[in-house]
């Protein structure tokens, strides 16, 4: 594992593109941050190394957005929510392949990777979904 | 206070203006190009006008091109700074005499757009990108609440038409007629379990409040009110990074720093205008303000207790529900119905005797939060 990379959002969806989760691991004091920041809020230490996170985790809460902003419009309605991974770190994301009634709080999920933005803006981030765990 | 509403044909700048005339006019021995020493304006986004500087704008609206005029910006909590920001100009002894308001002009923007100007006010690399509104994060909150205490979407439509009865009682309300729990339920889902009717509307308006170092106000007005607490806090603005989905941490700090100051607790509220920008936001509010304990918010909208004639009222004005949500403008709106209330001038809303009121606003999903303590007299 690399401890070149910037620990910046920026390499974090860089990351996402090479189909790795990656947080950054203070150094001091252990927390881990999800998205990396330049300072631990915890301990102000600038000293991270690159973890690497499982991509499965339970649904935290959830809600279906039937009222979209204009490049989100085409999905509605489509269901978001938070994820706990298995690490105890929490990420935000869609989920795809279920129903209102289908999701549940504690229901697990498991990271989907897609593609990158093609867009000839800033910015240029990977993106990413969740599924739920197919037993 | 300007009438909130749908101001068609007029830009924000002269909405401020009628704010700010209303405030000159309570306070007639005031001169203020003479004496209002500078200008804070809530203002939230240049997007709806293609107008930045708001901050100047106004102030030049008002007739006081001159003056130092700082436009304050935390989304829905943007006029809650400015009068934090008003607060430290006089208390510091900086200035004497400073006008602190808000302003937004949005209903010539489509829904959509709305929707995508107000989103800016979350996390941008994780939420916006996810396609996460606005709405939307306070769904996520309010479904964990359902959750872990049980809250219904029943009792969060009784929100909705508890203030917009509060609504019907005010002439300058963007909304003034009742709904039904029925009307409420029914409406269709903008981010569920939140309904159309559950949300705030989208709304033009201004608010203006002339603030004074304690001891000189009397010079400027005969009725006037005290600000004796003041806390504002902030918090990660991503929902993710938080320990707790089900209240705002921001909110619980400033409520216990204005407590703290006014040396009041939150039995000791007579009435409250709280950030209820969604149904579920005022049930959280209850909580995080101390009013009941965590998890007790359902109960206390359904015993009445927050209606005019219960306990203890919330949202008299008809609140952001029924009022109207010029974001800028909320913060110092809250502030303007405290007023009335406390000076008896809230006409048919008017609570008994009120001494001691309480504000609270939040900025977007609970980043920032201002809580404001008020009481009667001098």
């Amino acid at each position: 594992m690399s401890t070149q990379e910037p620990f910046t959002i920026e390499q974090f969806y860089r990351f996402l593109q090479q189909q790795k989760l990656m947080a950054a691991k203070c150094l001091k004091c252990g927390k881990i941050h999800l998205p990396p920041r330049p300072l631990c809020d915890n301990c102000l230490s600038q000293e991270f190394e690159w973890v690497s996170l499982s991509g499965t985790g339970k649904l935290v809460t959830y809600t279906v957005i039937h009222v979209a902003p204009q490049q989100f419009e085409a999905l509605v309605p489509y269901a978001v929510g938070i994820v706990q991974l298995e690490d105890g770190l929490q990420i935000p994301g869609m989920i795809n392949g279920v129903t209102r009634e289908q999701l549940k709080i504690g229901m697990g999920l498991t990271l989907d990777f897609g593609s990158c933005s093609t867009s000839q803006h800033w910015p240029k981030w990977s993106r990413y979904c969740f599924k739920p765990v197919t037993t | 206070m300007s009438k909130f509403g749908k101001r068609d044909g007029l830009l924000a700048r002269e909405i401020f203006a009628e704010a700010a005339l209303e405030a000159f006019s309570r306070c007639p021995k005031l001169d203020p190009k003479r004496e209002v020493k500078a200008v804070f304006v809530g203002h939230m986004g240049e997007a709806y006008e293609h107008q930045g500087q708001m901050g100047a704008v106004a102030a030049d609206w008002a007739g006081l091109a001159g003056v130092p005029a700082t436009r304050t910006e935390s989304a829905c909590a943007s006029s809650g700074a400015a009068l934090r920001s008003g607060i430290y100009a006089v208390m510091s002894g900086l200035e004497d005499v400073v006008l602190v308001g808000g302003v937004e002009k949005m209903t010539h923007r489509t829904t959509v757009e709305v929707t995508e100007y107000l989103a800016m006010a979350s996390d941008y690399p994780f939420e916006q990108w996810n396609g996460i509104t606005f709405p939307g994060l306070y769904a996520m909150m309010a479904t964990a609440h359902m959750h872990k205490y049980g809250t219904t979407e029943e009792q969060m439509a009784a929100v909705a038409v508890k203030n917009h009865f509060h609504g019907s009682l005010n002439l300058k309300a963007h909304m003034q007629k009742e709904i039904t729990l029925q009307t409420a339920m029914a409406s269709r889902y903008v981010a569920w379990p939140l309904k159309l009717y559950d949300c705030s509307l989208i709304t033009d308006g201004a608010s203006c409040l002339v603030l004074a170092r304690p001891e000189l106000a009397g010079r400027y007005a005969d009725t006037h009110v005290q600000v004796i607490g003041s806390g504002q806090a902030s918090d990660t603005i991503a929902l993710h990074e938080r320990r707790s989905l089900t209240s705002l941490n921001a909110a619980k700090i400033a409520a216990k720093e204005a407590y703290m100051m006014a040396d009041v607790k939150p039995v000791n509220i007579e009435v409250a205008e709280v950030h209820d920008c969604f149904t579920f936001a005022e049930l959280m509010a209850y909580e995080d303000l101390g009013f009941c304990p965590e998890g007790g918010s359902g109960k206390m909208i359904e015993n009445g207790e927050t209606c005019l004639g219960g306990r203890l009222p919330v949202n008299t004005s008809g609140g952001l529900k029924a009022k109207g949500h010029p974001v800028g403008a909320t913060g110092t709106a809250q502030a303007y119905e405290v007023y009335l209330q406390l000076t008896g001038q809230a006409g048919k809303r008017q609570v008994e005797n009120v001494k001691l009121a309480l504000t609270h606003n939040v900025g977007g999903s609970g980043a920032s939060a201002m809580v404001h303590i008020f009481r009667s007299g001098s």
